[in-house]
């Protein structure tokens, strides 16, 4: 059979206003649909056709194409009072027709496409940017109304979690920091070395690398790797719970999920950065040694003094507190994300993606700030 | 309906790990008929069905489909296999992130040749067929969890399949929509002439369209009985099955 679809249908007129037709061979999905436009011909070329009838005597296999052809046939014959006769139809056609057509199409159902003006739609999204701003702020309000009650002995959560949750986004994430400030400490150093070397002030390398990572680096990169790494942890977990039901069968039982869910993440998260931002710094600093001492041929203990001399405590703490803050906010936009995600697969995704980059805006812009403020104070 | 094998379970066992589900599985499930896996909560139903449709391996014994065996093929032929089922999940399984008409196409565009517009009208003529026409634009999470579980039936249908497998298809439902659901179920056997198999702990719909059954025993860990739901209400000498099959009503 070259052209299965061409042989399946044949079209005669037993009388002046009925055609016949007849169906043949097997009807399978796997061979397309019957195209509709020779019946649509055969139909439309004697305009006197009050009845349209079927042989199917020689059908060998059917399925859902035949219903589907049956159905159009249906509804153009309707359209223009033609009379189907189904009777000589197989019984299972006969009954999936039916079936398909007993429960009507719901009036409200199919959806409307409207196509707004650009105004509007400007307008909208400006709305919903400032009930998103809104949603934000009652947020961190309710956040830190958690967080009072911490401080007042009256917030509930489990000490396990808590813990769990400090393993999870601290000793858990070394590895990764180790590898990345390292590097960062690493390049910081031969990007300095390439100018320095010029003037033979190589040894100016380790204060750049103990400032950089000490003030900057160290609590930035730390930050951006936790944003990626716990705050969408966070988002997910919490927009999987959200989904499943969770947080719902919470907050029935009269458990606040800020308290539960949020608070011991942003304390877990607070706690965790400033002591993973001091060791990215000490890794950082080893990077620089590493160029240092083997391309810039600096003494170990040469570079030891030299960062020793530069580095204040000061220095560190500055970049302490900045990592306490970004702490705080990678928890906040990883949690906010997570509370906020809608009800599906998909959602949870966008809550995690969002996370990362609300965690990585909230970094750039507090360290700006921060930055200037410092800059103010001297300090 | 002619009366041969289409599905045989061989001495089938199920494991996770080391801990045994259910041991030596054996009967067989004809052409048309609709098969009800049944037995208490946690005796195994749904770990059998997902032995039957390829997700879990057994760790002993086969499935044969049509006398072919299932789990000693190779991968390629046993994907060929499973293009033949239909599988309804428990509560839908519906793609979240896909309108209902994606849903019900995407097996269409992967596995046929059909012009978009041909699957759009598949599609349309699967949705009406399960009483959702007009619905192709919603996605599964704006529509009721019964109006889920039909969609998700409309999916299962959408390749025109020789075997249809339910899990818990009325559970969740009230009880007129779980009747319309069996209803369907039957409507659907009878006319595309497939082999249902079905995981359910419903009495009224294990009386109102089962042909035949397996009781699957939790203490034991094997098969008590083959038969349609009927005869073992009636006949059966074991009280397990007894009870389970009139609620603990009668004696």
């Amino acid at each position: 059979m070259s052209n299965p679809r061409q042989n399946r249908i044949h079209f005669s007129y037993p009388n002046s206003d009925t055609l016949l037709l007849t169906l043949r061979g097997a009807w399978s999905l796997h061979d397309g649909l019957m195209t509709f436009t020779e019946t649509e011909k055969a139909i439309s070329v004697t305009p006197n056709i009050k009845k349209l009838t079927f042989d199917v005597q020689q059908i060998t296999h059917w399925d859902s194409s035949l219903v589907t052809f049956v159905l159009r046939i249906l509804s153009y014959c309707s359209s223009r009072h033609i009379d189907v006769d189904r009777t000589h139809l197989p019984d299972g056609v006969q009954r999936l027709v039916s079936l398909a057509t007993s429960v009507p199409e719901r009036q409200d159902a199919r959806r409307k496409v409207i196509h707004e003006a650009w105004l509007a739609r400007i307008g909208k999204k400006v709305v919903v940017t400032f009930e998103g701003g809104r949603e934000m702020v009652a947020f961190i309000g309710e956040a830190a109304q958690a967080f009072l009650a911490l401080l007042t002995g009256k917030a509930r959560f489990r000490r396990s979690d808590f813990l769990l949750i400090i393993q999870e986004c601290g000793a858990q994430a070394l590895p990764i920091v180790s590898l990345i400030s390292f590097l960062v400490g690493l390049i910081l150093a031969f990007v300095g070395a390439v100018q320095l070397q010029q003037f033979g002030a190589q040894i100016y390398v380790a204060n750049l690398v103990g400032l950089g990572m000490a003030r900057e680096m160290g609590a930035m990169m730390t930050g951006i790797i936790m944003g990626g790494r716990t705050g969408a942890s966070f988002a997910a977990q919490l927009g999987t719970m959200r989904v499943n039901q969770e947080i719902d069968a919470m907050t029935t039982l009269g458990l606040s999920p800020m308290e539960f869910l949020v608070l011991p993440r942003m304390l877990a998260l607070s706690l965790m950065m400033p002591l993973l931002c001091l060791y990215a710094d000490v890794l950082g600093i080893l990077g620089g040694m590493v160029v240092g001492v083997t391309m810039l041929d600096l003494g170990f203990i040469e570079y030891c003094h030299q960062t020793q001399a530069t580095l204040s405590l000061m220095d560190f703490f500055v970049g302490l507190v900045k990592s306490v803050v970004f702490g705080i906010l990678v928890a906040i936009a990883g949690c906010l994300r997570g509370m906020q995600s809608g009800n599906s697969s998909a959602a949870v995704g966008i809550a995690a993606t969002s996370a990362v980059v609300t965690s990585i805006v909230f970094i750039v812009v507090s360290d700006s700030i921060l930055t200037v403020i410092y800059d103010v104070l001297g300090v | 309906m002619d009366a041969k094998p289409h599905i045989a379970i061989q001495n089938l066992t199920m494991a996770y790990g080391d801990i045994v589900i259910q041991r030596d599985l054996d009967f067989t499930i004809q052409c048309g008929d609709i098969f009800i896996i049944m037995g208490a909560s946690g005796c195994g139903k749904s770990t059998l069905l997902r032995h039957l449709v390829g997700l879990k391996p057994p760790s002993r014994g086969d499935v044969e489909y049509a006398g072919e065996s299932f789990w000693n093929a190779d991968v390629q032929r046993r994907e060929g296999m499973m293009r033949r089922f239909g599988v309804l999940f428990q509560s839908g399984a519906l793609w979240s992130s896909m309108t209902l008409a994606e849903n019900i196409g995407l097996p269409l565009t992967e596995y046929t040749h059909l012009t978009r517009h041909d699957i759009r009208e598949i599609v349309a003529l699967k949705l009406a067929l399960v009483g959702l026409a007009g619905f192709e634009g919603y996605y599964p999470h704006e529509i009721s969890g019964g109006m889920q579980k039909r969609a998700g039936l409309a999916r299962a249908m959408a390749l025109d399949p020789e075997i249809l497998f339910f899990d818990e298809p009325s559970a969740g439902l009230d009880p007129i929509s779980s009747r319309h659901l069996d209803d369907l179920i039957l409507e659907l056997r009878d006319s595309l002439g497939a082999t249902i198999v079905m995981v359910t702990h419903e009495l009224p719909s294990i009386f109102a369209v089962g042909t035949n059954s397996v009781f699957l025993d939790v203490e034991t860990k094997t098969m008590l009985a083959v038969g349609a739901p009927r005869t073992l209400l009636e006949e059966s000498p074991n009280p397990q099955i007894r009870t389970f099959l009139t609620r603990g009503e009668t004696t």
